[in-house]
């Protein structure tokens, strides 16, 4: 391959690579192994760990995390695609939104949590994508095995609706939850 | 493995035109897909088109949509004139995997990754979609009906890029897109069709269901002569001169027909005149 630089156009047949990008709001330069996928910078080179790596083959959604704003599964993305964006993870994510998934059974085991937290959030963020969308078509992209789901979109309408009690604040939590009424997303 | 960053078309096409064999990424959803055991990838060259950004945007003139080399799925599914003008487009968008894929995945990967369960090649299909081709040697272009010439086989040289692809606006009379898979998310097409009318002709489009996406040119006939069909039995010969159905790990042959007939009888029997 040595003809083939012929252009002003970077190429990297080295070991390493020279990347640059925003990493929950900070800028990093990291040296990598251009083979390497988003999800392994990530969890082994930048130690955050919370992105989790379920199929590896953009299913599940396990390892979801924002690019530009969006969610994508970092499974998929080749570690130089992220040059110059903006990478957002679960550890970016403000623990007090997670209240609403708590409380409506959101969570079992675990394993998905992550990627369902970062699809969720990105939901509340945006809900101007629920004029064409339902939260369960959104949501379609990130498996779980142990809710059935229901506690999920629940915890997402609960936010919507702002029905969610404040993180610390004494509860009554179970009545207020009880009453919330799950009609958010529809009109 | 090797990487090249272009940051023009200009350099991407040349660095295609010096290494042969080089292989152009944009969202990667289908090159990534099990990454971490592709190991005969690894020697390969990649063209790495993410940075590209003039081949991002959607742009509308007064008689077409064009997409970029790099449109995404989600960029057509937040477009409201596409809604509104070409909602098959918008159908097989929200179709394709889940946002997460959406958000990646671009059109023109799905025309040049040729997989004949392709979602959106049949509906661009449909609504007689161009792309151009981009090289050194300057540009191309081919309607996607003529694109592919066999399983995984297209009229694309290995030193070309799809930097575009045009969609001419029309007021369709009738349009449907179906997808059959094993869930509404996430899934692979088992059979599915895109069908469009305008001004008296009629196209229709399979995947899942020949060695490429293809027009299906018996069927087309059969409509526009308005020929009497009065159940899905009576698609059958039509389709069978137009498909050749294949048994593998999604579906049998008998289904795919079988289902490709029903649900074009019900999706056109109450707009086109010979059905009853």
């Amino acid at each position: 391959m040595s003809d083939a630089t012929t252009t002003d156009a970077p190429m990297s047949d080295a070991a390493t690579l020279s990347i640059s990008f925003v990493l929950n709001g900070e800028p990093v330069t990291i040296e990598t192994d251009p083979s390497q996928r988003l999800l392994d910078v990530l969890r082994y080179d930048l130690e955050l760990p919370g992105t989790k790596e379920g199929c590896a083959e953009g299913e599940c959604g396990a390892c979801t995390v924002y690019i530009d704003g969006l969610p994508v599964v970092s499974c998929l993305v080749p570690v130089y695609q992220v040059r110059g964006r903006r990478v957002e993870t679960i550890e970016s994510i403000d623990p007090d939104r997670l209240d609403p998934l708590l409380q409506s059974g959101a969570t079992q085991c675990g394993a998905c949590t992550p990627g369902v937290v970062m699809t969720a959030t990105w939901i509340l963020d945006h809900p101007e994508n629920l004029e064409r969308h339902t939260v369960r078509e959104l949501m379609s992209g990130n498996l779980c095995r142990c809710t059935g789901y229901d506690g999920i979109v629940e915890g997402i309408e609960r936010a919507l609706a702002g029905k969610t009690p404040a993180r610390g604040q004494s509860s009554g939590t179970d009545a207020s939850a009880e009453s919330t009424p799950a009609a958010a997303g529809g009109d | 493995m090797n990487v090249i960053l272009p940051s023009t078309v200009a350099e991407a096409c040349e660095m295609l035109a010096a290494c042969a064999g080089a292989i152009p990424i944009a969202g990667g959803t289908d090159l990534l897909v099990h990454w971490p055991e592709a190991h005969d990838l690894r020697d390969e060259t990649f063209v790495d088109l993410s940075a590209l950004e003039g081949l991002k945007p959607v742009r509308w003139t007064d008689e077409e949509l064009v997409l970029g080399g790099l449109t995404t799925y989600w960029d057509v599914i937040c477009d409201p004139r596409a809604s509104e003008e070409f909602p098959l487009l918008v159908d097989a968008a929200r179709q394709v995997g889940a946002v997460q894929i959406q958000t990646r995945g671009t059109w023109a990967g799905n025309i040049v990754n040729a997989s004949p369960a392709a979602d959106g090649v049949p509906v661009l299909m449909a609504y007689d979609a161009s792309v151009v081709l981009t090289s050194v040697e300057g540009d191309e272009e081919l309607p996607l009906s003529d694109f592919y010439v066999g399983y995984k086989q297209m009229r694309r040289r290995p030193d070309q890029l799809i930097t575009a692809i045009r969609v001419p606006r029309r007021p369709y009379a009738f349009q449907v897109f179906e997808k059959v898979g094993s869930r509404r998310a996430q899934a692979i097409t088992k059979v599915g069709f895109a069908v469009t009318a305008f001004d008296g002709e009629w196209r229709v489009v399979a995947n899942s269901v020949a060695p490429t996406v293809r027009r299906c040119p018996s069927i087309e006939t059969l409509l526009v002569e308005e020929e009497p069909v009065s159940g899905p039995d009576d698609l059958m010969p039509a389709i069978r001169r137009d498909v050749s159905a294949i048994d593998d790990i999604r579906s049998t042959a008998e289904y795919r027909e079988r289902v490709l007939a029903r649900l074009l009888y019900c999706d056109l029997r109450d707009v086109c005149p010979g059905f009853e």
